[in-house]
């Protein structure tokens, strides 16, 4: 069993709306410092299997065709296993 | 001839809530024989023109859209399309349309994070597709928007490849037709409001023209579009 993290974030040159909001909002706590700001996704899963590489083929394949939309979406994952037998 | 007018099949998902309007307007002002197609269907009872509705399907989860392509019935659908069946995606229907990559580009939150909710001008660019015959290019309609995630873009190279093939069938602009950021209300790349698959038979637009069908209810401009449709279907059935 692995335990998967996949980081899904708007692609570099795509305008990200809620980025920019949130860049105009933090100067207003005082935080002049902070710029580039960029919102993603976060999504964990447990993926069952022993072989890391298949695990790893499988989850490409999950981001590529749903967790992610390579149009206007970037996606990269980890996968760490569990210990525990699949 | 019997069952003469045009086929129209709106295909319901879990949250869709357009269907009734477009049912209304097309049973109404058309007397077409409208019907709804369950997204869990294979079977598109022979429609002449599939119409994916506006609503929340799925209630948005994930992204727009992102669910419902995989519901069973969107492979008919897309095998529809792609034997030149005449599509049609109004709002999350076009969001669904570009997740299903029957349409180029996809939809993300507008700029300015607001839902919008308002008349907009929209500017048709071509007349010779199956959804805009009847009107002239560079006409101004007005018809109405109503989403959160209408802010459309592609790719680069989509870009030039839409901008080649002419594929963009409406774009936002002011009351004299101007194509303008400040008349864009969304954020959407080159102020696309609507577009075409290559073969021109899948049309995709945020705007909804179900909602402008009758003057009580504020225009009749969307009336062109389904008109184009309708005749499109009907000629082609004598050809």
């Amino acid at each position: 069993m692995y335990r998967v993290s996949v980081y899904v974030t708007p692609k570099h040159g795509v305008v990200d709306p809620q980025g920019a909001v949130i860049e105009r909002a933090l100067p207003a706590l005082g935080h002049s410092t902070a710029g580039n700001i960029r919102v993603g996704r976060y999504i964990t899963l447990d993926v069952e299997g022993n072989d890391s590489d298949k695990v790893k083929a499988d989850v490409d394949d999950m981001c590529r065709r749903l967790l992610a939309n390579t149009i206007i979406e970037d996606y990269r994952f980890d996968i760490v296993p569990t210990g525990e037998e699949a | 001839m019997a069952g003469a007018s045009a086929r129209f099949g709106i295909v319901v998902f879990p949250g869709s809530n357009c269907e009734y309007d477009t049912f209304h307007a097309l049973s109404t002002f058309y007397r077409t024989e409208p019907f709804y197609l369950w997204h869990k269907d294979h079977d598109l009872k022979g429609a002449d023109c599939i119409v994916l509705p506006g609503g929340f399907s799925y209630g948005d989860y994930l992204r727009t859209g992102a669910i419902a392509r995989f519901s069973p019935i969107m492979q008919e659908v897309a095998a529809f399309a792609q034997n030149g069946g005449l599509v049609l995606g109004i709002c999350n229907g076009f969001q669904t349309l570009t997740e299903a990559h029957l349409l180029h580009g996809a939809l993300r939150r507008n700029r300015g994070l607001r839902f919008i909710c308002h008349p907009q001008y929209l500017r048709v660019e071509r007349t010779d597709t199956p959804f805009t015959t009847g009107m002239e290019v560079g006409q101004v309609i007005q018809v109405p928007v109503n989403h959160n995630e209408g802010n459309w873009t592609a790719g680069a190279e989509s870009l030039q490849e839409i901008e080649q093939k002419g594929l963009v069938a409406f774009r936002y602009c002011d009351a004299e037709g101007k194509v303008t950021d400040e008349a864009n209300p969304n954020g959407a790349t080159d102020n696309v409001a609507g577009i075409l698959s290559e073969s021109l038979n899948v049309l995709g637009m945020m705007p909804h023209p179900e909602r402008v069908c009758e003057g009580l209810v504020g225009g009749i401009d969307g009336r062109a579009i389904f008109d184009s449709i309708i005749e499109y279907v009907l000629q082609k059935r004598v050809s």
